[in-house]
């Protein structure tokens, strides 16, 4: 079974993110970047489907120099071979530039199978997975939370809304997005990144000539929806006055709803 | 004109259809709204009561139980038949399975996720970015029709304005090729019963990635103790399994109005926000200043919930 999987190299979860002097980005300069995390489970699926399966694990993703760290990660963690489209503009650009160029880079490649995270942490249109599909004219499905190998179908659970999920079959070759906490991840071992320096990151030129659909026109900080007290002081005594509040204040500290 | 693309199950409108509805009022512009599946039912007839210029059903056996080309093969080729300048729909999980694929096939725009629209030429989408932390303005380009999804919850539904006399209802004629269809759905099921129910809980301690481990959940569940309260959790931490998924709280967990809800370093994702901003009152604790969880809450701690939890025990206790 032949799998790509679909990483984005994202600015990280935990760190400050600030708007930069266009008014339209963030200061991405100085940021540090990751693994999106849904694409990481992506990557675990596609290696675990290899392991059962057999067959070989691509790692694909599209934007400037720095993502070949995501897809050395990739490679570190069992991906053959990675293909990375290049371009600076892929940074900020929209779903369907990236779906288009993603699609570009696999449409010789004659997979069987396409993961990707369900959405990115950064801009995060939960939209790359499904363009892809289309473009390449695959059957699809989001947010799948398992999936099988049945008679040569994919049997695949998806998640619903409020705890529903439904079993969908489709005939390869298809493109699932996978939601986090499918699996269990995989970290890289030493000889694992020891064995990724000799595989190939195949670096292609982004498609020429794709027209961007959407426009950031502007990023801020989100205006407060609701006046916080913010409570000061060392942890002991912020603790003493958030206890007193609760209970004297706004008294929720006693009874039932 | 402005087409909203409704959604219903087993007859029943979903009630976000209705958030669509009113997001699509503000604008000012003519609406149709178009309803898929089988059976309808009486969902066409109760969105007939809302101020719109038409509903359009389409109702034919291959769009009993979804599937992602069926449903796509119908809007696409309704939405080339109606031509509309912005379709709007719900970002539920269906909208966010189909509404890609329509788009992507007519090559056009499409904002999901937004959490406003302000009206003017060009239309300006606000929706979140990178975690909530920001938010974007963003324009569609290209030709019309550009298409958006509405984040659930954004707009209130009984907002949405009814009309005078009902909307004429009509039966749009598509056609869906029969070996257009490549998925075979089973019938949706729920996990077994769950075993806490946290809807009725007064209080709730709920903890997010920043409680790091495993091995600290114990500190959590002593303050929910002190509190009188259940323990409850954000997606990642039910993910790595150091809870039971009957504990998450989100839109794939459960959705709770305590009247004090504690959250320990949890960041306030959209995905959770919308199972607990009904809270009366909402506390966070989060060493990021930064985190959105502080926009919707109305005490906050900026600091190491592994010292502010134990001094909040201690204090709890002395009472």
């Amino acid at each position: 079974m032949k799998i790509a999987v679909c990483l984005k190299h994202v600015v990280t979860r935990d760190g400050a993110v600030r708007v930069d002097e266009t008014g339209s980005w963030i200061r991405d300069r100085d940021a540090s970047f990751e693994l999106n995390e849904p694409d990481a489970y992506a990557l675990e699926e596609a290696l675990r489907l290899k392991e059962k399966q057999g067959g070989e694990v691509i790692a694909v993703s599209a934007g400037p120099a720095r993502v070949t760290q995501a897809l050395r990660e990739a490679l570190a963690r069992g991906a053959d071979r990675a293909i990375h489209v290049e371009g600076d503009a892929l940074a900020r650009a929209d779903a369907s530039v990236v779906g288009k160029s993603l699609a570009a880079a696999l449409k010789d490649e004659q997979v069987d199978l396409v993961l990707t995270g369900l959405q990115s942490d950064d801009q995060g249109f939960a939209q790359v997975g499904v363009i892809l599909a289309e473009v390449l004219g695959l059957s699809h499905a989001t947010i799948v939370m398992e999936v099988q190998i049945v008679d040569g179908k994919l049997r695949v659970r998806r998640e619903l809304e409020g705890g529903w999920f439904q079993w969908v079959t489709m005939p390869l070759p298809a493109l699932l997005t996978i939601q986090s906490g499918i699996n269990q991840l995989r970290y890289a071992t030493l000889k694992g990144i020891m064995a990724a320096k000799k595989k190939e990151i195949r670096a292609v030129p982004a498609p020429a000539g794709l027209t961007p659909l959407l426009e950031i026109r502007a990023l801020a900080v989100p205006a407060k929806q609701k006046q916080t007290r913010l409570i000061p002081g060392s942890s002991p005594e912020a603790a003493k006055e958030l206890v007193r509040a609760l209970r004297d204040d706004v008294r929720v500290l006693e009874g039932g709803r | 004109m402005i087409l909203v693309i409704a959604e219903q199950k087993d007859g029943v409108l979903n009630r976000a259809s209705w958030e669509a509805i009113a997001a699509a009022q503000a604008l000012g512009q003519p609406i149709k709204v178009a309803l898929l599946g089988s059976p309808i039912g009486d969902a066409a007839g109760e969105l007939a009561t809302a101020k719109v210029d038409a509903v359009l059903t389409v109702e034919q056996p291959s769009l009993a139980m979804y599937t992602a080309d069926a449903y796509a093969a119908a809007i696409a080729a309704l939405v080339s038949g109606e031509a509309p300048d912005l379709v709007v729909a719900s970002h539920t999980y269906q909208a966010r399975d189909v509404i890609p694929r329509v788009a992507a096939r007519l090559d056009r725009a499409l904002v999901t996720d937004c959490v406003g629209i302000t009206a003017g030429s060009p239309l300006v989408f606000k929706r979140p970015m990178f975690q909530a932390k920001l938010v974007a303005d963003v324009v569609a380009a290209g030709p019309t029709p550009h298409f958006v999804t509405m984040q659930i919850g954004a707009v209130r539904g009984d907002t949405a304005q009814k009309g005078g006399a009902p909307a004429t209802i009509t039966a749009a004629s598509v056609t869906i090729a029969a070996d257009a269809v490549r998925q075979q759905p089973e019938a949706p099921f729920r996990e077994a019963k769950q075993a806490v129910d946290l809807t009725q809980a007064a209080r709730i301690v709920s903890v997010g990635r920043g409680i790091k481990g495993e091995e600290h959940i114990q500190l959590a569940k002593d303050l929910a103790a002190a509190l009188g309260a259940e323990l409850a959790a954000s997606r990642p931490i039910i993910d790595a399994g150091w809870l039971p998924s009957d504990r998450q709280v989100g839109s794939s967990g459960q959705t709770v109005a305590p009247k004090l809800y504690l959250a320990l370093g949890i960041s306030g994702a959209i995905q959770h926000v919308v199972g607990m901003k009904g809270a009366k009152t909402i506390v966070a604790v989060n060493k990021d200043p930064d985190a959105p969880i502080f926009e919707i809450a109305d005490y906050g701690i900026v600091g190491d919930l592994f010292e502010v939890v134990p001094a909040m025990i201690a204090e709890l206790k002395k009472a």
